[in-house]
């Protein structure tokens, strides 16, 4: 029996149980490369997390104090997430994929009392971060940035600590859905919204004691904290981390481990496509030919709903490749492409697509698979109601989000917060979409100044102007290709672009200028094209640009073809 | 011949035999992403053939900024 969410008031409720109830089943399983770290049933893992639970309680935190976890994937950061519900804190988990300066102004913004960080990244600091209390996991003894994880005491029989409570109205996390400049946006998400969530993707998506997911993309994600966490705790099934994230390693993972369920970002996706392809390639063509008539039986017996077991058992060969067990893969992040999904399906390797926001949790809306539909991003969920503001003559519109899953603020934002929910509740998502008769939604570009990369990053066209500043240009802007050509090109191929004033004398210069910059951006901040104007930029009295008025003027007078392309690379994050 | 140096030669090689480039046209401040015309996919794989080829592992976290071949080869240096 999986735990009935709507009967619990709190996730640190709803978790203490979850360790109890499942005792003997096998909570936490960790590899390192192809060895295995450990693996704990759900009784090992709550000793482990009653031990810091304990050091939590020895710290006299306030309720709702802020605990920030800095950790990569691995089973500590479910244990330290476990143990401050218990203690009814509130979790901020931070990126370990971010620089140390997006780290360290995201915590100058939430302020947390604790930190739980892993040595590995803490050293990266140059100096400590500004928090009161930090717990280092695989630190050298004698270390000097705090409690050492290793050193905390067994429980050895010991009270457990008290669980203290929390009301569903509570905050539970703040998720920053971006960071890197601009203004922090901590989405404060409560208690009610988890477990509203957790109970509408446990109906559609059950799980089971004996199902093995797999955590590969960062448990601050929305998508893993669900997947790879609270979802299966909830249904005591086990959840398996690899240390080492390359794609060898995740397959040989896979395999070893008989992972049942994975989520994904779409650049991942593509990897495990890419690896099938080389399978494939080295087959003779008879056996591809029949691979393709197995492939359109396969899609016959399980259009209506997925069935893993006849795919198994009809494409033995290809599933190997993903070690044979799969059953359903959750893509999100970021846009999936339609012919990869379809492609997946075919092959009995069901792909959940599903569409949702730090904002509101995980998803508004997802693809129940019945049947599979990969034109659209799904039904809305339990709970959640979606509309399309203002459509047009074509039905399109601002896609708007009602319901509880539904973020309660931005955290010390009041303005942005205003800016994002309206006064009756509905959040305002910035992309553009359009419900068909059976209430799919379909998504078709963004009516908001940014790009979702195919590695799930938000970016923010006006965080990349800042890094290339002293540019030969008279003037520079950066816009996402979809903002200002909503519906020319498809989202999985959303692009930045900067837009430059210069004389025709020099934009060869300045393109040279931006291609030798762009190097040294980040993969996922780099520029794909340049658009060179002659007119001034529109700007208020204070010289500030007019972001809208400048893309109105863009759209008018030039499509997307008009674009200079300036990398000669092709890049898995960002592709143009 | 410096270790460094040394590491950085074979660094060189060996991402100029893995991606089939000319390795004369190849230096140490190359970006390997651009020089190699990889993506991060294939920048994964590189890391796993140097791990093997120095006998080395390398934590993913270490290569997380690290874009050139020179850095790649302090990284393996520091390792060694």
């Amino acid at each position: 029996m999986m735990l009935h969410p709507p009967a619990y008031a709190s996730l640190g409720e709803l978790l203490s149980d979850a360790l109890v109830q499942w005792k003997r089943e096998t909570a936490l399983v960790e590899m390192d490369r192809k060895r295995l770290t450990h693996a704990w049933t759900y009784r090992e893992t709550k000793d482990e997390v009653m031990r810091v639970a304990r050091w939590l309680a020895s710290l006299d935190l306030a309720p709702g104090s802020r605990v920030a976890i800095l950790m990569s994937n691995q089973s500590r950061w479910l244990v330290a997430a476990c143990a401050q519900f218990r203690r009814g804190l509130v979790l901020v988990p931070v990126d370990y994929k971010l620089s140390e300066s997006e780290q360290l102004a995201l915590l100058a913004h939430a302020e947390p009392s604790v930190l739980v960080i892993e040595h590995p990244l803490a050293k990266r600091f140059a100096k400590a971060p500004p928090v009161r209390h930090v717990l280092v996991s695989e630190a050298p003894e004698g270390t000097t940035v705090g409690q050492r994880w290793e050193a905390l005491p067994d429980v050895d029989g010991a009270e457990d600590p008290a669980l203290v409570p929390r009301t569903r109205d509570d905050a539970a996390c703040i998720v920053y859905s971006s960071g890197t400049g601009g203004t922090p946006k901590g989405c404060v998400l409560t208690h009610d919204a988890y477990l509203e969530q957790l109970y509408a993707l446990m109906e559609i998506f059950p799980m089971r004691p004996g199902h093995r997911t797999f955590s590969v993309l960062p448990t601050n994600h929305a998508i893993d904290f669900m997947v790879g966490f609270v979802g299966p705790f909830a249904c005591g099934a086990t959840v398996v981390h690899q240390r080492t994230l390359r794609p060898e390693f995740l397959v040989s993972t896979m395999r070893e481990q008989r992972i049942t369920h994975i989520a994904l970002v779409p650049v991942l996706l593509e990897a495990f496509e890419r690896a099938l392809d080389e399978k494939l390639d080295a087959r003779p063509a008879w056996q591809r030919a029949a691979l393709e008539g197995l492939s359109a039986i396969n899609l016959a017996l399980t259009r209506d709903k997925a069935d893993p077991a006849i795919s198994r058992r009809l494409l033995g060969g290809v599933h190997a490749a993903f070690g044979g067990h799969l059953e359903l893969v959750f893509a999100g992040g970021a846009f999936v492409d339609r012919a990869r999904a379809e492609r997946f399906y075919r092959l009995g390797l069901p792909v959940v697509i599903g569409y949702g926001l730090t904002e509101c949790c995980t998803v508004a809306t997802v693809n129940d698979l019945r049947p599979f539909r990969a034109d659209s991003v799904g039904r809305p969920v339990l709970g959640v109601e979606i509309r399309i503001d203002q459509p047009g003559p074509d039905g399109i519109g601002e896609v708007w989000i009602r319901g509880r899953t539904v973020m309660k603020e931005y955290f010390r934002e009041p303005e942005l917060t205003a800016k994002t929910i309206t006064p009756d509740g509905w959040l305002r998502t910035g992309d553009l979409g359009v419900l068909d008769a059976s209430e799919h939604l379909r998504l078709v570009g963004r009516s908001k100044n940014m790009i979702v990369t195919a590695g799930g990053k938000n970016v923010y066209p006006e965080d990349v102007e800042g890094a290339l500043e002293g540019s030969p240009a008279e003037e520079l802007a950066v816009f996402a290709s979809g903002y200002v050509w909503p519906r020319s090109r498809a989202l999985t191929e959303e692009v930045l672009f900067a837009v430059v004033r210069a004389k025709a004398t020099e934009a060869r210069e300045v393109t040279r200028w931006l291609t030798e910059r762009n190097r040294r951006l980040p993969e996922h901040k780099r520029l794909a094209a340049v658009l060179v104007i002659r007119d001034a930029f529109p700007r208020t009295a204070s010289m500030k640009l007019k972001r809208d008025v400048l893309a109105e003027q863009l759209r008018t007078d030039h499509t997307e073809a008009d674009l200079i392309p300036l990398m000669t690379t092709t890049h898995a994050e960002a592709r143009p | 011949m410096s270790d460094q140096a040394q590491i950085v030669d074979t660094l060189l090689t060996l991402a100029a035999e893995r991606f089939g480039r000319d390795r004369a046209r190849l230096s140490p401040g190359d970006d390997f992403f651009d020089a190699l015309e990889i993506d991060s996919v294939d920048a994964m794989t590189l890391l796993t053939a140097v791990e093997e080829r120095f006998g080395v592992e390398i934590p993913d976290y270490e290569v997380q900024d690290v874009r050139t071949f020179a850095a790649l080869a302090a990284v393996v240096g520091r390792r060694l």
